[in-house]
């Protein structure tokens, strides 16, 4: 069984894609390292290897979590299952 | 794999001021951009002599000449060092660097340019450096116990998968490593942002995690004072980004898995000071790699670990650079770069506890003088940290 994305933390908005080619339409398994679980999901963008998928939906404005920390702030809607960089997230640092 | 810290044993060389090294280099190095010429014709001329060229040396002032003073000297003084000659353009300075590597007992010489010109310098350092080669090649190896062995870590080229994987692994190492009593450094300050707290709570002491917050602050001001905008393609790099790295605070937590789960930061340095205990230091540096591996080198450092996502390619002159990664792309197009291939931790093929063991493991034989993929590719990066303008 492939592991399409891995998550720190149960309580994290996103998830990591370990694997190449990820596109829209994968029905996709990730890996939830903390609690050792496995969850199904559905990607909603083409995600290339190490870029992130929101696991919830997330409002402009909203904290990111990572590792259950602070990563910085969503400046736009992020719908769960779609890619999650630089596009519409911002440090909160500098 | 079942590695036992407790009782394994390494063979370096001693050298006169008791430390173990696990290289035996005899190096050329000058004190200024000037004498890179010179420094090179006589690494070319005695083969087993190694140039150590650098872009600094003149008009440096104040903390940045200390800076480069300590550098330099701490390179020379490193244990994989068997012997240095150091060559200026002018006596003075190169006399200070003398001194400062005559004191830890080894064999060193300077020569000055001025007045005698590259080609009687070349000369005399020539025969200098035939008789430091003659000498570092006699040397026999002895055996000793691991807990001698100096290990410092900084990652680079960083992506996602170092913060699930590859600076996890070194983290294990580490958690290892500190428990069995060895010194040990981290640093990379900008690169603590978004995660300082979590250092923070790790210092041994309230004196340590004051001397910590101190160098976190003095970064961050300097790092307000010079910004033109957040740092973005700076800090996260273009590479980091193009990796999944999105902002500091996600490399920062990253990078700080470094330090593992249970070791305590037992002290703090200033750049490429020397640690005066076992433990785990927490340098301030650069979150450059070269800058900031160079640094450990001069602190006296004797195996890198380097955790890298997108493929940083570095090495050092004389500080055995061992790289691993976790991404599975970097491992397929890149591994002739890697010494360490732990990307099964993120399809549960391997688990922590075997990812930390294989680079132990990568570290006995290193420290046995296996060549790193950095040594046997020619990475020699050398990268002096300035903290202003010349005068």
């Amino acid at each position: 069984m492939t592991i399409h994305f891995v998550v720190h933390d149960e309580g994290d908005s996103v998830g990591v894609v370990v694997v190449e080619g990820l596109t829209a339409s994968n029905r996709i398994q990730g890996w939830v390292m903390d609690q050792d679980k496995m969850i199904d999901f559905d990607a909603k963008s083409d995600i290339p290897i190490g870029h992130k998928i929101a696991i919830k939906p997330i409002k402009a404005g909203d904290t990111i979590i990572k590792y259950g920390v602070d990563i910085g702030k969503a400046i736009a809607d992020i719908a769960a299952g779609e890619h999650l960089h630089v596009h519409n997230v911002k440090t909160k640092r500098w | 794999m079942g590695i036992n810290l407790k009782g394994a044993s390494f063979e370096g060389w001693r050298r006169e001021n008791g430390r173990m090294g696990v290289r035996n280099h005899v190096i050329i190095l000058p004190v200024d951009d000037l004498s890179n010429a010179a420094a090179e014709a006589v690494a070319n001329n005695i083969k087993g002599a190694m140039a150590i060229p650098h872009s600094y040396g003149r008009l440096q002032f104040g903390a940045d000449l200390d800076l480069h003073f300590r550098t330099l000297i701490g390179t020379g003084c490193n244990p994989n060092v068997a012997g240095v000659i150091v060559i200026g353009i002018e006596p003075g300075w190169t006399g200070t660097i003398v001194e400062g590597i005559a004191k830890s007992g080894k064999p060193v010489e300077g020569f000055a340019i001025e007045q005698n010109g590259d080609i009687n310098t070349i000369a005399s350092a020539s025969r200098a450096a035939y008789r430091l080669v003659k000498h570092a090649s006699r040397l026999k190896k002895t055996k000793t116990d691991i807990v001698e062995l100096w290990v410092s870590t900084k990652c680079g080229e960083s992506d996602t998968t170092s913060g699930l994987a590859s600076c996890p692994t070194v983290g294990n190492a580490f958690d290892k490593l500190w428990a069995n009593g060895n010194t040990l450094v981290f640093g990379e300050t900008s690169e603590i942002t978004g995660g300082e707290h979590l250092v923070a709570a790790r210092c041994r002491t309230p004196e340590i995690r004051d001397r910590f917050m101190f160098m976190f602050d003095r970064y961050q001001a300097l790092i307000e004072k010079n910004k033109t905008s957040d740092l973005s393609d700076s800090q996260p790099t273009k590479g980091n980004i193009e990796g999944g790295l999105t902002t500091i605070e996600e490399k920062a937590l990253g990078n700080i898995q470094k330090i593992g789960k249970h070791c305590l930061v037992d002290g703090v340095l200033d750049k490429a000071e020397d640690p005066t205990h076992p433990g785990l230091w927490f340098m301030d540096s650069s979150s450059a790699a070269a800058e900031m591996v160079t640094l450990c080198a001069a602190s006296g450092y004797a195996v890198h670990f380097f955790p890298t996502g997108q493929g940083n390619v570095i090495g050092n002159p004389i500080l055995p650079v061992i790289k691993l990664t976790a991404n599975p792309r970097t491992q397929r197009t890149m591994s002739e770069h890697m010494d360490v291939d732990v990307t099964g931790l993120l399809q549960k093929t391997m688990n922590m506890d075997d990812a930390g063991e294989a680079l132990l493991d990568c570290m006995l034989r290193t420290a046995d003088g296996e060549l790193t993929a950095a040594e046997l590719l020619g990475h020699r990066e050398f990268s002096l940290t300035r903290l202003y303008e010349s005068a």
